[in-house]
């Protein structure tokens, strides 16, 4: 039953000794604390972790060849910063409510927060456009390339995660689902939104200082 | 049937939600996480039932098909390059064109779509549920699209057969620049459709892995702790958990290098003059493909033989009739092996021009991964000692495993130290070696769980004379044709040739020694077809075994019919109260009990004393 | 039985195989003995290992094979047994590891006296640079390669002028001198490798790597290229003609600098000019 023991402790257990068998014997058979949707997201969470840093990586290993030129910033890039921090607030207001079982203001969220993804989205086809007309397109210089990549790879996350907002949302109108199960899935969204705002602010700044 | 099996889900759940009655928090979350699952559960007509099924069992044999089918391709292809290695003058149907397409052809499809998804795929998602006590993956649905994801990525690498210009020639490395420009065969629309074909593979994949990571540390029955795990699942689990880390290098590579190939960005691009002319792309640097390409390739190779690893310990123990020697000893090399494997990639890059310095970590790194795996080997060779041997196929294939991966191991501590990978590498030494030790050695071990799980998935065995045929053919003769390839390495002769012509170094017996081993090719090629039969007749005529009829511990042979229904096991789920390894227990009656057993039906075995 | 005889066989055939192989090294001609003496001692301590193991797989089959009224040692594990085993391997791995990073370290390390040649790889032939009268090479860019200047010798660096360019010929080297090699490739990869001298390394276009090595044998040797270029990669392949110094020297006086071709290039295209005039 005991769920806490570390990973070295663990491993080194006995599963043939009398002892660890009593002990075994009561075991639930699980071996963390979570529900399995939770892990569920945090390994996809792991992975896109991995994911983008290798992006990373090959983007530090790049900027410092010679020919790079940087690729101007417009204005509205900080502005849909600034949108994309709003979703990830009401995000977090949404699961709030949802704990308080406050179910109206819950539908109000998540509606801001498909209208501010969709503005994000938006804005961000904006500023392609700028940086086009700009005539800083996909391959005419590698840190366009990146800047593109690295906004586009973004939004399909967004896109994502906008699915499973999306289910979540069709089931708080439309259909009377259980309160816990909706406030789960609330949280695991909100995690996951905290954690595409945080990529797009280590993204941003990495191409903001170079 | 599904009525049935609804009722028993209810009230095993019921059965659940006492068991965790001392942590009430985890009673909530787990039954509002259990909800939705069963409204997926209905299988009503053929198509749900058998094409897009949701039972873990299914999407197993789905993935086990599909892999053999892309397999028996990439063993066609091996025919073919090995015809114009060992007879260049009386079979001149391949140009050097071709020979570099099936070459490349051949290396992608047996390592991914063959290894990876015949191990985790395949075995992985038939085995893990019923292992470890449960009644499917934790998230069907994902598991299903998992499925369709591999399957669509296998078409569209078979479709890169038909696009003008043919499969990519670039070797499996698929190395830039010459995997996307004009020099090699398939450098247009070939490449493009390998890297779409390898990030569909590695998107479904991920699927597949997080049911396997989730069902593994949270899905598992009452009972059931990590460590009174069979060694197979702890293979699976620890390959899955090193593909998820893995698997993201290799689509990173694959999404740039497409861009390049489509959109001609520099990612990986340096300038360069391609006959006399000069190409508009510059400043990227090839190496860092490599390291990118590696940094997956390795623990890729880990990631076939972790399983590997795990399946042949579960035979081995079974079929002699004695506890794993050294479970934890085991547990821990698995674990270890894992995580090394994330230090050592630059192995592979020892004469690409990177900093010769780094040489002296990865080296050290490279020969330190060589402890654990040789403590595995000792541990299956004492599992043997003093046991109690039954030379049933699986264990004749075990037994083969053994001599062929020391073989392929030893090898590996020959390129693994850098300077003695200066002469061998790019030769057949190479080829010799990963051959061995992750083409046949895992193989065999594929062969043996078929062997060894056939009557669980079909309540039939294989056919014993088939099979020992099949084994010895098999096993002597990838022997032979491997065994002295090693020796062409040390002349010499470079790898990826179409042919050597004549050089002047190349003793002409060398020639007569490739002959050798293309015949040796086609042969274990034709005892292959043979296994194939057997497989497909043995399905209806068949002698028919009875329930667990190895006599095994672990849970898969506890089900309540065999095979095993839909939802795995009866009306309550097992209990488990022992490890998987409790076998001729002093005092015991028999010389096996399964983990189900509870003591009080055991009372005259004492599981006493280390 | 029969089992345990088949694999007794593979076993100590390998063993004899090994012993008897016609297939055996190319001879060395070069100083990286020590490369070779290292792969010995590797097949020492590994051939012994995997004598020992296969040996007691082949005894536990034959002595432990399946009795109906014989029972199995009950015994989960041995921690002394396996640490003692942990133990010997580590010592063993370290064995093979030492002296093989030894000489990898004189590997990476070039000598002082060593002369520096240029190999110039594309799909799919060799050509050589030599540093001229001032022993220097000069610099290059791939994107000054044109087909008057196919090295992409820079122009405003005056060591360029005298270099020496050898297409389409056998490269000629010194014997008893050690040569750093610098590696250049100006499409794809490349590797440049004569299996005489053992060693070998990757051309990166864009980088120049490099290797050393001291020819220790006269003679005529083939050069591969070990890395997969395209279609052409297994056609890929020149000579290297090991000379004393005499004969060398004869050879270099032969060759065209980069000036000198330079100069011929122009004559005929004026005569080109002309004929078409």
């Amino acid at each position: 039953m005991n769920n806490r023991r570390s990973f070295f402790q663990l491993l080194s257990e006995k599963p043939w000794e009398q002892s660890q068998i009593t002990e075994d014997n009561n075991h639930n058979g699980k071996t963390l604390n979570l529900t399995k949707a939770n892990l569920g997201v945090r390994s996809i969470i792991t992975v896109n972790c991995i994911f983008f840093s290798l992006f990373i990586v090959a983007y530090a290993d790049r900027m410092f060849i010679h020919d790079w030129q940087t690729i101007p910033k417009p204005l509205l890039l900080w502005l849909n910063t600034f949108v994309l921090f709003l979703s990830s607030i009401f995000f977090h207001k949404a699961k709030v409510y949802s704990d308080l079982q406050e179910f109206q203001k819950v539908k109000i969220s998540l509606s801001v927060i498909g209208f501010l993804s969709a503005l994000f989205i938006v804005g961000q086809l904006i500023v392609w456009k700028k940086l086009m007309n700009l005539g800083y397109f996909f391959n005419s210089n590698i840190a366009n390339s990146y800047f593109y990549l690295f906004t586009t790879l973004h939004v399909m996350h967004l896109l994502g995660g906008l699915f499973f907002w999306k289910n979540i949302t069709f089931k708080i109108f439309y259909k009377n689902y259980t309160m816990l199960n909706i406030q789960s899935s609330i949280k695991l969204c909100a995690m996951y939104w905290h954690f595409l705002f945080l990529v797009w602010l280590v993204l941003f700044g990495l191409m903001l200082n170079s | 049937m599904s009525e049935d099996y609804n009722k028993f889900k209810l009230e095993a759940k019921s059965s659940e939600m006492l068991n965790d009655e001392n942590t009430s928090s985890i009673k909530i979350q787990d039954t509002e996480s259990e909800v939705p699952e069963q409204d997926l559960y209905h299988p009503k007509s053929f198509i749900t039932k058998w094409i897009f099924c949701q039972d873990a069992k299914v999407i197993g044999i789905q993935y086990s098909i599909t892999a053999i089918a892309i397999g028996l391709v990439a063993l066609v292809l091996s025919w073919l390059m090995r015809l114009q290695l060992g007879f260049p003058e009386t079979f001149s149907y391949l140009t050097p064109a071709g020979y570099y397409q099936f070459v490349t052809m051949h290396g992608m499809i047996m390592v991914v779509y063959l290894l990876t998804a015949l191990f985790l795929g395949g075995f992985g998602n038939f085995l893990i549920p019923l292992m470890v006590g449960a009644r499917d993956m934790v998230f069907p649905y994902v598991n299903m699209i998992s499925y369709w994801m591999y399957f669509i990525a296998v078409i569209v690498l078979v479709s890169s057969f038909f696009v003008p210009g043919g499969p990519t020639g670039a070797g499996w490395t698929l190395y830039p620049p010459q995997a996307i420009t004009s020099g090699t065969p398939g450098s247009n629309g070939g490449i493009a459709l390998m890297l779409i074909s390898l990030s569909l593979f590695v998107i479904g994949f991920t699927m597949g892995g997080l049911n396997y990571i989730v069902t593994i540390l949270q899905g598992r029955t009452r009972g059931m702790t990590l460590m009174r795990m069979p060694l197979t699942i702890w293979g699976i689990f620890t390959a899955t958990v090193l593909a998820m880390l893995a698997f993201p290098a290799l689509i990173v590579a694959c999404i740039m290098m497409t861009l390049d190939s489509l959109l001609g960005t520099s990612f990986f691009m340096p300038s360069m003059v391609q006959m006399g002319e000069h190409l508009k792309y510059g400043g990227g640097s090839p190496i860092l493909f490599q390291h990118l390409f590696w940094f997956f390739g390795h623990p890729e190779v880990y990631i076939v033989a972790l399983p590997a690893f795990g399946i042949v310990s579960d035979l081995i123990s079974v079929h002699a009739r004695k506890n794993i020697f050294g479970y934890r000893m085991m547990v821990w090399a698995i674990v270890i092996i894992g995580a090394l494997s994330f230090f050592v990639w630059a192995h592979h890059m020892y004469v690409s021009g990177m900093n010769p310095w780094f040489g002296f970590f990865f080296a050290t790194t490279t020969l330190i991964i060589a402890v654990p795996t040789a403590i595995k080997v000792y541990n299956w060779v004492l599992t043997l000692w003093r046991g109690n041997i039954r030379l049933n196929i699986p264990m004749l294939f075990s037994l083969a495993f053994i001599i062929t991966f020391v073989n392929g191991g030893i090898t590996g501590l020959f390129l693994g130290n850098v300077i003695v990978d200066v002469p061998l590498s790019d030769t057949y030494f190479v080829v010799a070696h990963f051959h061995m030790v992750m083409g046949i050695a895992p193989i065999l071990v594929i062969f043996g769980g078929i062997y060894h799980w056939y009557p669980l998935i079909t309540g039939r065995f294989l056919h014993e004379g088939m099979g020992k045929f099949h084994f010895w053919v098999s096993f002597l003769g990838s022997y032979a044709i491997y065994f002295p390839m090693h020796y062409l390495g040390f002349i010499g002769v470079p790898r990826r040739y179409y042919e050597m012509y004549n050089s002047p170094y190349i003793p002409t017996s060398a020639q007569g020694l490739n002959a050798f081993i293309t015949v040796a090719a086609l042969i274990v090629g034709f005892a292959q077809l043979v296994f194939l039969y057997n497989i497909i007749s043995s399905i209806r005529l068949g002698k028919i075994a009875e329930k667990n009829p190895w006599q095994a511990c672990s849970l898969e042979w506890q089900t309540e019919y065999v095979p095993p229904r839909h939802g795995n096991f009866g009306k309550k789920l097992p209990i488990v109260y022992r490890w998987a390894y409790d076998f001729s227990v002093p005092g015991a009656k028999q010389d096996y009990i399964p983990q189900n057993v509870p003591p009080s039906e055991v009372p005259e075995a004492r599981t006493e004393k280390t | 039985m029969i089992v345990a005889i088949i694999f007794f066989l593979v076993v100590v055939g390998s063993v004899v195989f090994h012993i008897f192989t016609p297939w055996w090294w190319t001879p060395i001609a070069s100083n990286w003995g020590g490369i070779d003496d290292t792969i010995v001692l590797t097949f020492w301590i590994t051939g012994l290992v995997f004598i020992a193991i296969g040996l007691f797989v082949v005894y536990c089959v034959w002595k432990f094979k399946y009795q109906k009224d014989r029972r199995s040692e009950y015994k989960p594990e041995d921690s002394k047994l396996e640490f003692r085993l942990t133990l010997i391997t580590t010592l063993g791995v370290a064995a093979l590891l030492a002296p093989g990073l030894i000489v990898w370290n004189t590997f990476v390390t070039v000598p002082k006296d060593a002369y520096e040649i240029e190999v110039l790889a594309n799909q799919w032939s060799w050509s050589y640079r030599l540093p001229g009268k001032d022993g220097k090479l000069g610099k290059t860019d791939i994107k000054n390669i044109n087909d008057k200047n196919p090295f992409g010798i820079n122009k405003e660096d005056k060591n360029g002028g005298d270099d020496i360019l050898v297409q389409n010929g056998p490269l000629h080297l010194l014997i008893n001198r050690p040569v750093k090699v610098l590696l250049r490739s100006t499409d794809v990869l490349h590797n440049f490798y004569i299996p005489q001298f053992r060693a070998k390394m990757d051309m990166l276009p864009g980088s120049v790597t490099y290797y050393w090595f001291e020819p220790t044998r006269l003679g005529e040797f083939e050069v591969l290229c070990a890395e997969f270029c395209g279609t052409g990669h297994y056609a890929m392949k020149g000579k290297v003609i090991v000379d004393k110094k005499i004969n060398y020297n004869n050879w270099l006086a032969q060759q065209t600098t980069y000036v000198q071709s330079l100069a011929k290039v122009n004559a005929n295209i004026k005569q080109v000019v002309k004929l078409t005039k």
